[in-house]
């Protein structure tokens, strides 16, 4: 059975040239920081490999810190904000469609005495700035807004919210794991103050991340670490480094500094051809945020009359893997607070598979899954109760 | 057997060849009964047509709007409902969301309230039976009137959560859960709460010391 992973915003498979940087490293087992040779060899391949990611982003090698996942960076960011000696209740903004690791730190940050505002989406999936300089309040402290849905894959206008916050001197950071390898990222031109990334979104294992803080030294007397021990991470970032971790993620870095224009119009071409032929083969569905600026590997369809989670296991067993909003699949019983943020139909977020491609899809590939989802789709429609001849 | 699959493999070999759906427009099924519950909003919606004769259901036919495990209980209803010949009214009647859950083998624990809407659709259609051919019913539940379609609780679920102690609406969401899917029952749940919260709970006759 033909094998088709179209879940890569979930994560990604590794690089054949990360699988060699990990396999070489793996017998450089010294401590960064001891000062003899074996520790030295480590620590120079890691001030590569730091170069290579500072490199790719367009930033001082020295603003770049090492985390183990970009949850780590995100809460790193947003709960400085309980450590800094307000002598009024401190005031955060996020959007409504953020990632859990911005949402329930947010959550926490409320039930720690801090003001909340959940900012809400317009139809396209997008934060409008002018809603954004109406929540500003003068105890603003910190804005934190998405550069790219993991879901429905809308970019926001980072530019523009990023000016109003820096304007008014408030931090702003963006989580923008989604974003890297799918677009252009250029933290040196984009008015940020601090981003978080993935390595494993970005073809590396599992358990790196990463954090970029504009003019580090400035910005440490805002952040205060999660973690304390060691120098290491600028200070900000205590414990001995993940050194495999690091040099995975310099080689896919290195990879895509040099590749990431071919990759994002390979990406786009999967995609809009799989839109295309998905729209000519099945009736009665919906692409979400179709006209919103978008991530090139990013689609996401509701199909009406049916329910996404049964969808997802029919297409499993066609070898094709997919992610889906659907209550069912969550664990919890709500259905995916993006697409109910941006659709005020609920029926659409049960039925809502996301497609997301990679660099290891092929054009052969769409046609295969196309095919095999009109199928499933026909076959669960007959089933439907709701689906009238 | 596939331990890595979602469900288990009695569950997947319903999802993947269902027993007994009818694939066509539900008006073109003669149906002596007919039940529906849930709605597209909670993310499951069930319909069962039953043909009925001295009692007995002859056959049964279902479309169901779901996740894979929905699905699944469906079909094995339908198979246990249709075995040696068929079930009396009163036996399908009875059938329960454990019953259905045995037969195919367990589900997940988060799947029980969602996906097991089938013994309600089928007490629906028995129902409509008996009131299509102007009979008596003698096995309609009292009281039983369902509150939140979504996690199909009735008014009789929730009085006996009042008296086992959720005294407050809060108290009775975190144990049921109710109208936390499509949020349509919150006033009518909060109303009959209230009711028997009043009843059970009212100073004149429960006063905490």
């Amino acid at each position: 059975m033909r094998n088709v992973y179209l879940d890569n915003n979930a994560t990604t498979p590794i690089l054949p040239e990360v699988i060699l940087a990990i396999e070489d490293m793996l017998m450089n087992y010294g401590n960064p920081s001891s000062m003899h040779e074996t520790g030295r060899t480590v620590k120079e391949k890691i001030s590569i490999a730091t170069e290579q990611v500072a490199s790719f982003f367009n930033g001082d090698v020295n603003d770049f810190i090492f985390t183990s996942c970009a949850t780590e960076s995100n809460n790193t960011i947003l709960k400085s904000v309980l450590f800094q000696d307000y002598k009024f209740t401190p005031h955060v903004i996020v959007s409504n469609i953020e990632h859990p690791s911005v949402l329930n730190t947010a959550k926490f940050l409320e039930k720690n005495g801090v003001e909340v505002t959940y900012l809400p989406v317009n139809h396209l999936g997008l934060v409008e700035p002018a809603d954004l300089k109406k929540v500003i309040k003068e105890t603003t402290k910190l804005i934190s807004i998405m550069t790219a849905n993991n879901e429905i894959g809308t970019i926001q206008p980072i530019e523009e919210l990023g000016k109003i916050a820096l304007e008014k001197g408030i931090f702003f950071h963006t989580d923008a794991v989604q974003a890297a390898g799918m677009m252009h990222f250029d933290v040196k031109t984009l008015p940020i103050s601090s981003a978080s990334f993935s390595g494993h979104k970005m073809y590396v294992p599992k358990g790196i991340g990463l954090l970029y803080i504009k003019d580090i030294s400035k910005a440490k007397k805002f952040i205060t670490p999660l973690f304390h021990g060691g120098h290491q991470g600028s200070g900000l970032r205590a414990g001995t480094e993940n050194t495999t971790g690091i040099v995975a993620y310099g080689a896919a870095a290195e990879y895509m500094n040099e590749h990431l224009d071919t990759e994002i119009k390979y990406l786009k071409k999967l995609r809009d051809s799989f839109e295309i032929k998905v729209k000519n083969e099945i009736d009665d569905i919906k692409i979400h945020a179709e006209n919103s600026p978008r991530k090139v590997n990013t689609s996401n369809i509701s199909f009406k009359y049916i329910e996404g989670e049964s969808i997802l296991l029919g297409l499993d067993m066609d070898g094709i893997k997919v992610s889906t909003g659907s209550a069912c699949s969550t664990g919890s019983l709500d259905p995916s607070h993006v697409i109910t943020a941006i659709d005020t139909d609920i029926e659409a977020a049960h039925g809502s598979i996301r497609f997301s491609f990679g660099r290891t899809n092929e054009e052969a590939d769409i046609k295969y899954v196309v095919e095999k989802l009109a199928k499933v789709v026909s076959t669960l429609r007959q089933m439907s109760p709701l689906k009238k001849k | 057997m596939s331990t890595n699959w979602a469900y288990n493999d009695n569950v997947k070999s319903h999802f993947q060849n269902p027993k007994n759906v009818w694939k066509e427009d539900p008006e073109t099924y003669d149906a002596d009964g007919k039940g529906e519950v849930g709605s597209p909003a909670c993310g499951d919606m069930m319909l069962i047509m039953i043909k009925v004769n001295n009692s007995i259901i002859t056959d049964f036919k279902w479309k169901t709007f779901g996740c894979a495990s929905a699905i699944a209980s469906t079909s094995a209803l339908s198979e246990m409902v249709l075995k040696d010949g068929g079930m009396t009214l009163e036996e399908a009647y009875k059938i329960t969301p454990e019953d259905i859950i045995k037969y195919l083998g367990g589900l997940p624990a988060n799947k029980i309230h969602c996906s097991v809407l089938g013994d309600k659709a089928l007490q629906a259609a028995i129902d409509d039976y008996f009131d299509k051919n102007k009979l008596a019913n003698p096995l309609k539940k009292q009281d039983a009137e369902i509150i939140c379609n979504c996690l199909n609780i009735s008014e009789e679920d929730i009085r006996m959560e009042v008296l086992e102690g959720a005294v407050d609406f809060e108290t009775l969401q975190q144990r049921t859960k109710i109208s936390t899917v499509c949020g349509q029952c919150k006033d009518k749940a909060m109303e009959v709460h209230k009711k028997y919260a009043d009843k059970y709970y009212s100073e004149s006759i429960y006063k905490p010391e």
